[in-house]
Parts: structure tokens; sequence; C-alpha cells
């Protein structure tokens, strides 16, 4: 009798210790960004003298910023179990569309408001294709809407290059504040607004419930096809930003501005955590997953390493965070089915 | 037909206030005909077990009663009127509520999100679902739930998904027990669970006429049926093909009905 109490109790123990251990498992692939973020930039500046200088610190900054922005909408879509891979001829479009219209010897603020709205328009036209069109790859609406956005670009710039940026996006995206990119400051500010709009208000918690399980966000009620199509709207306008950021930057618009930017956007995503399975991941980890893909390519810069082999190191970072993903869904699932064999005990 | 229990509390539905009537309700998905003139039945207080095979149409009924099917013709009345579900949120506004066959909950969000989702009260109401949401506010409301609906051992801050299937379902059968005014419909609200849970739920099932709620409850587990039920109805091909009062013994004769054989 004793022995069996005995018995029990030690294997309803083991159990919640097995359970715990997985628990932490599960805490550590949370902070699994910050972690390989600080490793990183401690490995680099080991290795390369002048990686952690203020300049250089400056400079990756400065570049994140443009990642970190696309990265922020791409994060909503990709919540809500979409991707939005037009991004990168978003920023070709908003920055050759500004240029166009406005002229670039002409300093203009009224481009400030361009940019995002162009970026607006196209990802509303890809939620209305997604939601209202009933096509149900995201992947490939918004890779038609790439090639369809390239072609636009070329047909209004004639494939011509305008030399000239209005000097307040110059400003954003090359000077400082305190010492801190101007560009990198604004997407902080962008990220702080997003953070408070996902984590406490009710649109925020329904675009997680809709990425965590569409079919009973509809049946409770929830204004799913509205709820997917404000994510395709905000992650154009986060890539409208970001042609704005470019535009500064290089100073010229050209017809391939962005060539390639969606890669580095969804790679931030889900080095940052979220789960393409939807539902899951935070903005500051889609910050530190920008930094991440901004560390690399620095530091291997500065190593003299062959820039080849970022892409390499980033695609190897992609595939090893899906694999991070579908290993935090397994052991989900065994401290469920752990709690449950508790339950009945 | 049996003839009604002796000893049983009579839920004598001919004296009872008619709550929700379905009549010949169709409804087709392309060339499966899903319901070929169902109808149904509830009473004020009454609890009602829904029965038929798979693929009988039990779901697609308590789906056209919840808002998310539309019939392709038959009418639904609550109380006597009309009711028209242009979506879930109407028949939620209508005072129905339901649990959803495979555990309706979201595995990402915490126990009191999943409680009070679509019902979230915001501040400023003017920004609509951009106001924002008081953390203090819900945790009260949960707590003056928690309580009577035998949930108050699941912790409301904690991941659902991590949670056992019956710490699930008791969440999902909360949040539509909480809320409902008039109608609570269950689809299969045990099929997942071990004795135990099941046990539990069906408890909390058996007291919801206590409260002026009227139940319908699927299942395929006859003895569930028997415990909590006062009358069943059974579907075949998409049709109400009989009903029967529920009482002890009558098991048997509820599989002779859904399978067809008399
Ligand atoms: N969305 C759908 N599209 C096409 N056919 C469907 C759909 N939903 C249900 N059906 C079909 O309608 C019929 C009735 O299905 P329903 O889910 O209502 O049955 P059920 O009685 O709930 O069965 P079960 O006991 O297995 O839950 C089945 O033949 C099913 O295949
Ligand atoms: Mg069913």
């Amino acid at each position: 009798m004793g022995a069996d109490v005995d018995i029990a109790g030690k294997s309803s123990g083991t159990a919640t210790g097995r359970r715990d251990a997985l628990s932490i498992v599960l805490l550590l692939l949370q902070a699994g960004p910050i972690i390989i973020l600080v490793t990183l930039v401690v490995a680099f500046g080991l290795l390369a003298p002048h990686f952690i200088s203020v300049r250089n610190l400056q400079n990756l900054l400065a570049q994140s910023a443009i990642v970190c922005a696309l990265g922020l909408g791409q994060f909503l879509v990709i919540l809500v179990r979409g991707v939005d891979v037009s991004v990168g001829s978003v920023i070709a479009l908003s920055v050759v569309t500004v240029a166009t219209l406005t002229g670039v010897d002409q300093p203009s603020s009224i481009a400030l408001v361009i940019y995002p709205l162009v970026g607006l328009v196209v990802g509303l036209i890809n939620g209305l294709l997604i939601v209202k069109g009933g096509i149900p790859q995201p992947l490939v609406v918004t890779v038609a809407m790439l090639g369809i956005v390239a072609g636009v670009v070329l047909l209004i710039s004639g494939g011509n290059t305008l030399v000239g940026v209005s000097p307040a996006v110059h400003w954003l995206a090359n000077g400082k504040v305190l010492g801190i990119p101007a560009g990198a400051l604004m997407v902080l500010i962008l990220a702080g607004l997003f953070w408070l709009l996902l984590r406490r208000t009710q649109w925020g918690r329904w675009l997680y419930a809709v990425g965590g399980n569409p079919d009973v966000a509809q049946w409770v009620g929830l204004p799913r096809d509205r709820l997917i199509m404000s994510a395709y709207a905000i992650c154009g306008t986060t890539a409208g930003i970001a042609g704005m950021l470019y535009h500064g930057r290089t100073g010229s618009a050209s017809p391939l501005s962005g060539v390639g930017y969606e890669l580095d956007a969804i790679t931030a995503v889900v080095v940052g955590g979220a789960s393409l399975f939807g539902g899951r991941g935070s903005i500051t980890n889609v910050l530190f997953g920008a930094l991440i893909i901004a560390t690399i390519r620095s530091g291997l810069q500065q190593l003299d390493v062959s820039p080849f082999w970022s892409s390499v190191a980033i695609g190897i970072g992609i595939l090893v965070a899906l694999e991070l993903d579908v290993l935090r869904k397994h052991i989900e699932n065994r401290i469920r089915t752990l709690r449950a064999r508790q339950v009945n005990q | 037909m049996s003839a009604a229990s002796p000893e049983r509390i009579s839920n004598g539905i001919s004296d009872k206030r008619l709550v929700l009537s379905v009549r010949e309700a169709r409804k087709a998905y392309g060339f499966v005909t899903a319901l070929a003139g169902a109808s149904l039945d509830l009473c004020e207080g009454e609890i009602v077990a829904l029965l038929g095979d798979n693929g009988a149409g039990k779901s697609t009924l308590i789906k056209a009663i919840t808002g998310i099917v539309t019939l392709d013709s038959g009418a639904i009345e609550l109380d006597g009127r009309p009711l028209r579900l242009r979506s879930p949120a109407d028949a939620r506004a209508s005072g129905i509520e339901t649990v959803f066959q495979d555990l309706a909950v979201f595995d990402n969000l915490t126990v009191s999100d999943n409680f009070l989702i679509g019902r979230e009260q915001t501040w400023p109401r003017w920004l609509g679902p951009l106001g924002f949401l008081s953390a203090r506010q819900e945790q009260r409301q949960w707590r003056e739930h928690a309580s009577a609906l035998s949930v108050s051992h699941v912790s409301p801050s904690h991941e659902i998904g991590l949670m056992s299937g019956g710490q699930r379902q008791a969440v999902a059968v909360a949040r539509a027990v909480a809320f409902a005014r008039r109608v609570v419909i269950l689809d299969e609200p045990t099929a997942a669970l071990g004795v135990r849970e099941s046990d539990e739920i069906l408890t909390m099932v058996r007291r919801l006429p206590e409260r002026g709620l009227s139940v319908i409850i699927v299942s395929h587990n006859m003895d569930h049926v028997v415990r909590v039920a006062d009358r069943a109805v059974v579907m075949r091909q998409g049709r109400s093909v009989g009903e029967m009062d529920v009482r002890q013994g009558v098991q048997k004769d509820l599989v002779a009905m859904i399978m067809g054989v008399t």
C-alpha cells in the first residue's frame, strides 16, 4: 500500500520533471534570436578588430533599418499564415513613383506621404486577391504581383534611373540623432507602435487568433477576411517606408531598387522565430532577426569573406530556424500529452 | 416509438415553451447533400441529443443554426421569430453559443484570451478594435465566471496549447456556457476526452437548464447521451428520422434507430 503510493508519487514526479525540462527548452527557443545575435556580435568582435566600433555599429543599424521596416509588415502577414514576396518590387515602385511625380531636384516633403501610400495600394490589392479572389496560395499571388509591379516600374521609368532625392528623405536615411541613425530611430518608433497594436489592442489579439486557427476565428465571429486584408495592407505600407529609406540611402531612383529584399524580409521574420504555421512570433524578435542578417553580412565583409558566403550562411539560417520551429511544435505536443497523463492519474 | 418515461421528472415537451425550431432544412455542398429536410425542436430548459451516424448531417445542421453555413432552403426560428443569420456573430448576438467539433480553441492564445475572444471590451470605445484591452478587467471577468464553470483550477494566463485535451475542452465549453443566453450547442464535446474529463463536462452540461438554457448535444456515446439528455433526435442521410425520450436502458433502441434497423 505504502509502496503503491510511493510509485504513483514518483512517476508523476518524473513526468512533472520532464515537463519542466521541456518548458525550459521552449523558453530557450523563444529567447533564441537574442542569444544568436549576441553570440554573433561577440564572435565577430573577437575575429574582426574593427567590428565593434561606433562607426561600424552605426553603419550596421542604418543598413538593417530597411530590412527591419520590411520585417515589421512581413511579420503581420506571416502571423496570419500568409507571405508577401512582392515587397521588393514595392520598394522600386514607391521610389520610382516619387521620383516621377515630384521630380528629384525639387525638395518636396509631400514625397514622405507618397512612399507609404504606393505601398498601401499594392498591399490592398494583394489582400483583396487573396481574401476576396479566393486564391488560397498567398505565395503564388504575391509572386505574380512581384512580377507585375516590377514591370509597371519599368514602364513608368522607361528603364531610366533618376539621380537625386529630396533632402528630408536623404536626412532620414543618412542623418543621425544623438549618434543614432535617424532611419533606425524611425523604425524603432514604428516597431514600438506595432508592439502596442499587436499586444495591447483587440485588433492585435484577433490577428494572433486568426493566425492560430483561421477556421475557429470565423466560427466565433471574428472579421477574419478584414483582419487578413489589414495585414497585407500594412505590409505594403511598410514596404513603401522601406522604399523611402532605400531611396535616401542610394540617392537615386533606379527601376531595379530593392531587388531581392523580399528574401531578407522573410528571413528576418523566420530567423526571428515567427512560425510559418501562423500565430506565433513577436515584434522584438523580428528586429533581432533583421539585426542577425545585417550582422552576418557586415561581419563576413569585415573578415574579407566573399559576400557569396553570406548568402549561403543566411540560407542555412532560414533552414535552421524552420527546423527549430518544427521542434517547438513537437515539444508543445509532448508537454500537452504529459500534462494530460498527469491529469488522468 | 417508446412511451414517455414515468420515473423521469417529466420534461413534458408539450407544455414547455419552444425556444428553437428548425423546419425542412436543406443544404448541398456541390453534389453532396448534407441536409435533406432536417427538422428539430428545442424547448426551454431541455437537453436534446442529436444523434446519427458519421455524415448524417449533424454538424451541418449545427453550423446552420450557428450562422456558419447558409441553408439552401428551410426556416430557423428562435423564440417564435425567424432567425436570419448572416454570420456567426449574429448567432452569438442572439444568445446562441456553440462548442464545435474538434477542440475549437486558439492554441497560441492564453486561457482567458480564449475565453473572452470576440467579447473583449476596449477603451476608448470610439477606436473600435484598435482600442486598448484592459488586463485587469479581463482577469476580473475570468474570476467571475471561472468558479461557476469548473475551470477554476485552470490558470488563466497559461497558453492553452500546452494544456491537456480535457482542460482545453473545458475552456471551450466554459466560453459557450458563460455567454449563452438562450441555447448552448455542443458538437461531440467529449469525443477526445478521458473518463474523468468527460465526467466534468457532462456534469456541467446537466446543470445548464437550471440557468434557463436549452442544450443541443451531439455525441456518439450512448451512455453519455443517457446521462445528460431528456430527448434524442436521430438523423440519417440529412433527414430527421425519429425521436425518443431518453431514460436508463434505451441505449439499444437508440443504436437501432441510428442504424435504421427497427
Ligand atoms: N464543407 C463541406 N464540403 C463538402 N461536403 C461536406 C462539407 N461538410 C460536410 N460535408 C458532407 O456533408 C455530409 C454531412 O456532414 P456532417 O459533418 O454534417 O456530418 P456529421 O453528422 O456531423 O458526421 P460526424 O459524426 O462524422 O461528425 C457528409 O457527407 C460530409 O461529407
Ligand atoms: Mg460532425
